[in-house]
C-alpha cells in the first residue's frame, strides 16, 4: 500500500528523484526499442552525410559524417551504456562486498591484508587504470566491463567494511556466533541484510560513473568496434567539430541526461532508504 | 632546525617509507595485467616493419629479454625500478623515466591551475549558495553543481572549444603555446596562461562541484556557532565573516577533498590533455595505448600512482601547517 511514509510514497515526494525516474524510463525505452524501430541496425549509411538536424524529416537528428543515422545510433548507444554500466556495477558491487565483507567479518590479518590489496587499486587513478586494461586484453564489451569493474569496486569495500564493524559488537549478531551460526549463515542472514541499504545506494551511484568511464574509454577509442556507444559517437563527431559540432552534441547530451538521471534517482534512493538523512 | 620543521620531515619520510608496499603492489599488478595480454613489444615491433620472419622476431626478443621466462623478466622489472629505470620505450625510441620527465611539467601545471580554480571557485560560490540558502542563486548553484556531476568532462571540452574558439575566437583550441610564435618573458607567460584557461577549467569541474557543496555545508553549519554570532555581533560584515571566520575552518575538509579527487584528476588529464592536445602526461598515455608501448604504459601507472601517494602525504602536511593542532600520525 502507498501510504504517506511508506518506501514509495517517500520516493514519491522527491520530485527531482521522480524526474530522475522518468528520464532513465526513457533511456531505458530507447534502449528496449532501438532493434524494433531501426531493424537495420546503426551502422548503415541510410543518407547524405553531415545532414544537421531538421535538414530531412527522415532525420530528425542529422546523419554523421558516413552519413549513419543519429537518432538510430542514439538508440543503440543507449543499449551500449545500459549494458556496460548495470553489468560493471553488478561485478564491482559482488567484488566489493565480497571483499569488505570479509574485511569487516575476520578482522585482524584478514582485514590488513585485504585492506592493503584495496589501498593498491585506490592508489592508482581509476581511469588510467582502465584504459589500461582494456587497451592490453583487446576492447571488447567483457574486457570494458571487467576494467570498469575492476576499478570501482574499492569504495565500496570500503563501505560494506565500515558497515560490518559497526554490526560486529551488536546483540543480534552475538546471539548468532553464540547460537552457533557457521560465518557464513551469520553474514549472509544477518549481517548483509543489515547493511544492504548503503549498498543498494552507492551501487545505484555507480551505474552513472560506470557510463561515464565507459563513455570516455569509447571517446578514446576503446570501445567494442562492433557496439555502437555514446563516446564512439562524441569520438567520431570530433573530427568535424569546426563546421558540424551537432554530431558531437548531441550524443554528449545523451550521456549528461542518463548520468544525471540515475543520479537523481540514487539521491532519492537514499532520502527514501535514510529518512533521518534527509536534513543535511 | 626546529622542532616542528624535524617533526615535518620525520613525519614525510615515515609515510613515504609506509608507501613502499603499496608501491610494490601497483607494481606487481601493473606488470601482471600488461604481460598478460595477448601479444608483446616484439610483435608490435615486427608489424611496424612490415612481415617479420620467425628468425628476426627470436632476435627482437632476445635483444629485448623478452624471451625470459615471466618471473625473471619480473626481477629483472622491480630491481630496475629502484633505481628509477623504468625501461625502455622501443616506439619512441627514449629511456622512459626521461619520457616522462619531460612531459611531467604540463601536467603539473594543468592539475595545480585546476585545483587552485577548483577550490577559489568552490569558496566563491559555496559562500554565495550558502548566502542566499533556498533563495535563487542556492537553486541555480545546487543545480549546476548536479549537472556538472553528470557531464562527461571531455565532451564539456569540445563544446567549449565550439564557443570559445570557433565561434567566438577568443582562445586557441590546442597546444600549450602559440607555434612558431618565439614568445619570451611576459608574453610567454601570458601566451601559455591563455591555452591553459580551458582545460583547466574543465579539468577542475568535478572537484569545483564537490567544493561548492562542502563550502555551502561548512557555512551553514559553522555559520551557527557562537564564534560567527560574536563576530556579527560586534558589526563584522557579512564578507569579513564568511570569508575571515567561517573559510579558516572550512578549509580543511576542502583539503582532504583535493586529495581524494587527485586520482580522478589525474584519470581526467588523460582526456583532457587528448582533447585540447596539451603536451603532457595524458597525452603521452593516449600514444602509448596506441602503440602498444608496454614499458611506457607500466612507467606512467606507476608515475600516476607516486603522484597520488605523493598527493596524500602533502595533504596531511598542509593539514598541520593550518592547524598545529593536529597530531601528525
Amino acid at each position: 500500500m502507498i501510504t504517506r511514509n511508506s518506501l514509495i510514497g517517500r520516493f514519491g515526494r522527491h520530485y527531482p528523484a521522480v524526474a530522475g525516474l522518468a528520464l532513465l524510463a526513457a533511456v531505458t525505452a530507447m534502449a528496449l526499442l532501438a532493434p524494433v524501430l531501426f531493424p537495420q541496425g546503426p551502422w548503415r549509411m541510410v543518407g547524405r552525410p553531415q545532414l544537421w538536424p531538421g535538414a530531412d524529416p527522415r532525420f530528425p537528428l542529422g546523419t554523421d559524417i558516413l552519413g549513419r543515422d543519429l537518432l538510430a545510433c542514439l538508440f543503440y548507444g543507449a543499449r551500449v551504456s545500459l549494458l556496460i554500466g548495470i553489468s560493471a556495477t553488478l561485478a564491482a558491487t559482488l567484488i566489493g562486498t565480497v571483499i569488505g565483507a570479509a574485511a569487516g567479518f575476520f578482522g585482524g590479518r584478514v582485514d590488513r591484508w585485504l585492506m592493503g590489496f584495496t589501498e593498491i587499486f585506490q592508489t592508482t587513478p581509476p581511469f588510467v587504470l582502465a584504459v589500461v586494461v582494456v587497451a592490453a586484453f583487446t576492447p571488447s564489451l567483457t574486457s570494458i566491463i571487467i576494467a570498469i569493474s575492476l576499478v570501482s569496486w574499492p569504495p565500496l569495500a570500503r563501505l560494506v567494511r565500515a558497515q560490518f564493524l559497526q554490526l560486529m559488537p551488536r546483540e543480534f549478531v552475538l546471539a548468532g556466533i553464540v547460537m552457533g551460526m557457521s560465518n557464513t549463515r551469520l553474514i549472509v542472514t544477518q549481517l548483509l541484510p543489515n547493511a544492504i541499504t548503503p549498498i543498494i545506494v552507492s551501487s545505484s551511484l555507480m551505474i552513472a560513473s560506470a557510463i561515464l568511464l565507459e563513455a570516455g574509454l569509447a571517446f578514446l577509442g576503446l570501445g567494442d568496434p562492433n557496439a555502437m556507444s555514446w563516446g564512439y559517437m562524441i569520438g567520431v563527431g570530433r573530427e568535424v567539430l569546426r563546421t558540424d559540432w551537432y554530431i558531437t552534441t548531441i550524443p554528449g547530451l545523451a550521456v549528461l541526461l542518463a548520468v544525471l538521471a540515475i543520479n537523481l534517482v540514487g539521491e532519492g534512493l537514499n532520502d527514501a532508504l535514510n529518512p533521518r538523512s534527509r536534513n543535511r | 632546525m626546529n622542532r616542528n620543521a624535524y617533526d615535518l620531515i620525520r613525519f614525510v619520510l615515515r609515510r613515504l617509507l609506509q608507501s613502499l608496499p603499496v608501491l610494490l603492489g601497483i607494481a606487481t599488478i601493473n606488470f601482471l595485467f600488461v604481460n598478460l595480454a595477448p601479444g608483446d613489444a616484439a610483435d608490435v615491433l615486427a608489424g611496424e616493419a612490415g612481415a617479420a620472419s620467425p628468425e628476426f622476431m627470436a632476435a627482437l626478443r632476445e635483444r629485448y629479454g623478452l624471451d625470459e621466462p615471466l618471473h625473471v623478466q619480473f626481477l629483472v622489472y622491480m630491481g630496475k625500478l629502484l633505481t628509477f629505470d623504468l625501461g625502455y620505450s622501443f616506439r619512441f625510441s627514449r629511456p622512459v623515466t626521461e619520457l616522462l620527465l619531460g612531459n611531467l611539467g604540463p601536467t603539473l601545471l594543468l592539475m595545480t591551475t585546476a585545483i587552485l580554480f577548483a577550490c577559489s571557485m568552490g569558496v566563491f560560490l559555496g559562500v554565495l549558495a550558502a548566502r542566499c540558502v533556498n533563495r535563487w542563486p542556492d537553486y541555480l548553484i545546487s543545480v549546476g553543481a548536479l549537472i556538472a556531476y553528470a557531464t562527461p568532462v571531455f565532451w564539456l571540452g569540445l563544446m567549449m572549444i565550439v564557443l570559445f574558439s570557433v565561434k567566438l575566437g577568443w582562445l586557441p583550441s590546442s597546444g600549450m603555446q602559440s607555434i612558431g610564435a618565439g614568445y619570451t618573458g611576459w608574453r610567454k607567460v601570458l601566451d601559455v596562461a591563455q591555452h591553459l584557461i580551458m582545460p583547466a577549467t574543465v579539468l577542475g569541474m568535478y572537484l569545483t562541484a564537490f567544493q561548492v557543496r562542502l563550502m555551502r555545508a561548512s557555512m551553514l553549519e559553522i555559520g551557527e556557532q557562537d564564534f560567527v554570532t560574536t563576530a556579527r555581533s560586534k558589526g563584522l560584515s557579512e564578507q569579513a565573516i564568511a570569508y575571515r571566520h567561517v573559510l579558516r575552518n572550512a578549509i580543511l575538509p576542502m583539503v582532504t577533498m583535493v586529495g581524494l579527487q587527485v586520482s580522478a584528476i589525474l584519470g581526467g588529464s588523460v582526456l583532457i590533455e587528448t582533447v585540447f592536445a596539451w603536451p603532457g602526461l595524458g597525452r603521452l598515455a593516449y600514444n602509448a595505448v596506441f602503440q602498444r608501448d608496454l614499458n611506457l604504459l607500466l612507467g606512467l601507472l606507476f608515475l600516476c600512482s607516486i603522484m597520488v601517494v605523493v598527493t596524500n602525504i602533502l595533504t596531511e602536511v598542509v593539514y598541520r601547517l593550518i592547524d598545529p593542532r593536529i597530531p601528525l600520525k
